[in-house]
């Protein structure tokens, strides 16, 4: 891993107290430098962090932490906290006009991904609530951009307005939103060219598209790699155009993000939505509470669920969920469930992901996959009549299964044992009430 | 505007944002003291330096102070300059193209500039008086293969295309033949912008590494990877990994017409070795430098 987690950082700092037994001021300052540190890493705003320390600061020298006995996750709960309160916000839904069509107007730098986003943002729409949104093609500057736009919109067949690269933005745009109450379009959504926030010509052209096409929202996209510097471009565009959100992208990178605090804590403006992924379904509502875990760069629990999420397919879930319902779930499931487990990544790395574990102790210790092989050399030794009861498995059949699969019968014995265990265990799930809340947990996303 | 003043035009941005705050700085601090140096690694933090490499270019800063008996803001600021161009200064910045044909191939994540750097670039070798041949293998993403034919026109270069969803090797190893056939001094390839963590993207371009290997062999290479000025300390990510995927020689910063510094490129050059060979400060054909360190930090401090 690139970075030291903030986590095992601070550990170390409170690790020299244990034999003082009482956490000093000093102590805190010293935490807090690492804090410093860990968001500097993470590209939020020098000065933002700044500000950020010295009001966490305060709260750090509370009563709380100082008689903790565990003042490191002391530290870090108030960090995440203040974090998350942050860059949380109550008015992160897209605003609609009483008036359809809802008019969306997409800004931002080159390279900060407003063509895709607007593809994306589309598709969410339409996929949530049924819209039947309109592409507005108003780069006419960037080579092919038009045509990108066009492309895209095909892919998803979604209406996509253009006027050539000859015709002005402004225009455009006017032209779009008339074309989308004509044609029942709901919402417009209009892409800009990508431009420099001090390129005083190329702003006002924005500022004359607000005011001419009236938008619901004026959405800054903004690229979640943008270092100090982010703060100068959503600044500059939030004074010309008195913006409404931020869309994040790029998040699928390895970044740390740090430029979503810096954004919202000098604009005060919400992030609305965070894009991910090369497909054009990869959008969502943004959580402040994983930016805050990314940002400090902490075991990531909803990445794992993601993961998860990934690798059963809903389908899978809901015939599993069947099963153990009816008490059916035999050794054939289990041996399904061992590799879709495998199919999430090295154990290793999953552990990683969970929050508190100590990734420097982890990293000698290793984990046995072979003990994953075993179990299902085991269970495809058997015949599917033993998969589906292994009531029926007998002694002499434990024989067979061991020479079957290379290992001993106490090894089967073992197998057996942990299944008929799982098993007693799932028989407590059959409360209806608290199976629906488990299959709502796993689909949602 | 000569070359040099257009290089100094665009950095003029990057250079006001920080030596405004460096000559704030040394304006408010005549006397050398700690406030100094924990001013002027702000400074270099804003710039996008990194925490880590800022603190380590003031720790060379105050050994030096010490050591030299500098007492004179001033001073202190030509030896901060010395530093960071003598950081910049480690690795070669000469491009070397001088077989014929030789290769470049331009790489980096999405939005970084790619193919506008490709379209300057075209420009460049071409008024050189070079013969150049463009590859289009960014085969993904809608459109990117119109916008590089773009550029080929504009820029008066014969294009080797296939269909969106194409094998990008494939286009490669047609424009690599097509270089030799056609007797190519340079072939410019585009590849698809991609996030430095997908595994399965970063083989494909160990791929198209491997065909320009074979047909080219001995083909001078310049591996420019692209990074925007805007990006923050992800930057350092980004040049590892694709470092693991293609022997990268050279960095072509773009974007730095804007209020973004790049002061992380100074933490590659740094930690990873590679150097800056091309500066992006415009959107017109011309808009491309080739990257001078001591005029780099000259400028980000005169």
């Amino acid at each position: 891993m690139a970075f030291e987690s903030l986590g095992d950082k601070l550990q170390g700092v409170f690790k020299k107290l244990k034999g003082k037994g009482v956490v000093r001021e000093n102590d805190i300052k010293e935490a807090m430098r690492e804090v410093k540190l860990a968001l500097l890493e993470a590209d939020v705003n020098f000065k933002v962090v700044k500000a950020f320390i010295a009001s966490v600061s305060e709260k750090a020298n509370g009563q709380d932490v100082l008689e903790s006995l565990t003042p490191a996750q002391q530290i870090i709960k108030i960090v995440n906290d203040e974090l998350v309160a942050l860059m949380g916000s109550d008015d992160n839904k897209l605003k609609y006009s009483k008036h359809p069509p809802s008019v969306y107007m997409m800004c931002g730098l080159q390279g900060a991904g407003k063509t895709t986003t607007c593809a994306k943002l589309a598709l969410h729409l339409r996929k949530t609530q049924g819209k039947r949104p309109l592409l507005v093609a108003c780069d006419v500057y960037r080579p092919a951009a038009v045509k990108q736009l066009q492309v895209l919109g095909k892919q998803l067949d979604i209406a996509v307005f253009d006027m050539g690269t000859q015709a002005n933005p402004v225009d455009i745009a006017v032209a779009a939103v008339e074309h989308a109450k004509k044609h029942g379009n709901d919402p417009v959504i209009i892409d800009t060219a990508g431009r420099l926030h001090i390129d005083e010509v190329l702003m006002n052209e924005l500022s004359e598209i607000k005011a001419k096409a009236d938008p619901d929202e004026v959405l800054l996209v903004v690229d979640s790699m943008t270092g100090q510097d982010a703060v100068n471009v959503a600044e500059s565009f939030n004074e010309q155009l008195d913006i409404d959100g931020v869309i994040l992208t790029k998040l699928d990178g390895d970044t740390r993000g740090g430029a979503a605090l810096s954004i919202k804590f000098v604009t005060g403006k919400s992030i609305k939505f965070a894009a991910m992924g090369e497909k054009l379904s990869d959008i969502e509502p943004f959580y402040p509470d994983r930016m805050a875990s990314r940002i400090l760069g902490m075991g990531d629990i909803l990445t794992l669920i993601d993961k998860a999420q990934e690798a059963f397919d809903d389908k899978q879930a809901e015939e599993l969920e069947r099963k153990i319902r009816k008490q059916e779930f035999d050794l054939n499931d289990f041996l399904n469930q061992f590799q879709q487990i495998k199919k999430m990544g090295p154990l290793n790395q999953l552990v990683k992901m969970l929050p508190g574990v100590d990734t420097k102790a982890l990293e000698n210790v290793d984990i046995d996959e072979s003990r994953f092989s075993k179990i299902e050399a085991i269970i495809q030794s058997m015949t599917n009549a033993e998969r589906t009861k292994p009531d029926i498995i007998n002694a002499s059949r434990r024989v067979r299964i061991a020479n079957g699969s290379g290992t001993k019968v106490q090894d089967v014995n073992l197998l057996l044992k942990q299944f008929s265990e799982m098993k007693k265990m799932m028989k407590q799930f059959q409360d209806p009430k608290k199976m629906k809340q488990m299959a709502r947990m796993m689909k949602r996303k | 505007m000569g070359l040099f003043g257009k290089l100094k035009d665009g950095l003029s941005k990057t250079r006001n944002a920080i030596s405004q705050q460096v000559d704030n700085l040394f304006k408010a601090f005549v006397k050398v003291d700690e406030e100094l140096f924990e001013e002027l690694e702000e400074a270099l933090i804003m710039a996008d330096v990194g925490a880590l490499t800022s603190s380590y270019i003031t720790e060379t800063l105050r050994d030096r102070v010490k050591t030299k008996r500098i007492e004179d803001g001033n001073e202190v600021k030509e030896e901060l300059k010395l530093i960071i161009s003598e950081i910049l200064n480690q690795q070669d910045t000469k491009v070397k193209l001088n077989t014929k044909p030789s290769v470049m191939l331009v790489i980096g994540v999405n939005g970084v500039g790619k193919t506008t750097t490709i379209g300057k670039l075209a420009s460049k070798y071409k008024s050189e008086g070079k013969k150049v041949l463009l590859a289009a293998a960014d085969t993904f993403r809608a459109a990117a293969i119109d916008q590089l034919d773009i550029w080929a026109t504009r820029s008066g270069c014969d294009i080797i295309k296939h269909e969106e969803g194409a094998d990008p090797a494939a286009v490669v190893f047609d424009a690599a033949r097509a270089a030799k056939s056609r007797n190519a001094d340079l072939l410019i390839c585009d590849t698809a912008g991609r996030l430095h963590n997908k595994k399965n993207l970063m083989q494909e371009l160990n791929k198209i590494s491997r065909v320009l290997e074979r047909e080219l062999p001995g083909a001078d290479r310049e591996v420019v990877l692209v990074l925007d000025a805007s990006t923050g300390q992800n930057a350092l990510s980004q040049a590892k990994l694709f470092a693991e995927a293609a022997d990268i020689t050279a960095i072509a910063l773009t974007k730095l017409d804007g209020t973004a510094k790049g002061g992380v490129v100074i933490a590659i050059s740094k930690e990873q070795s590679i150097p800056v060979k091309f500066v992006g400060v415009g959107e017109g054909l011309e808009d491309l430098q080739e990257f001078d360190p001591e005029q780099f930090a000259n400028a980000l401090f005169d």
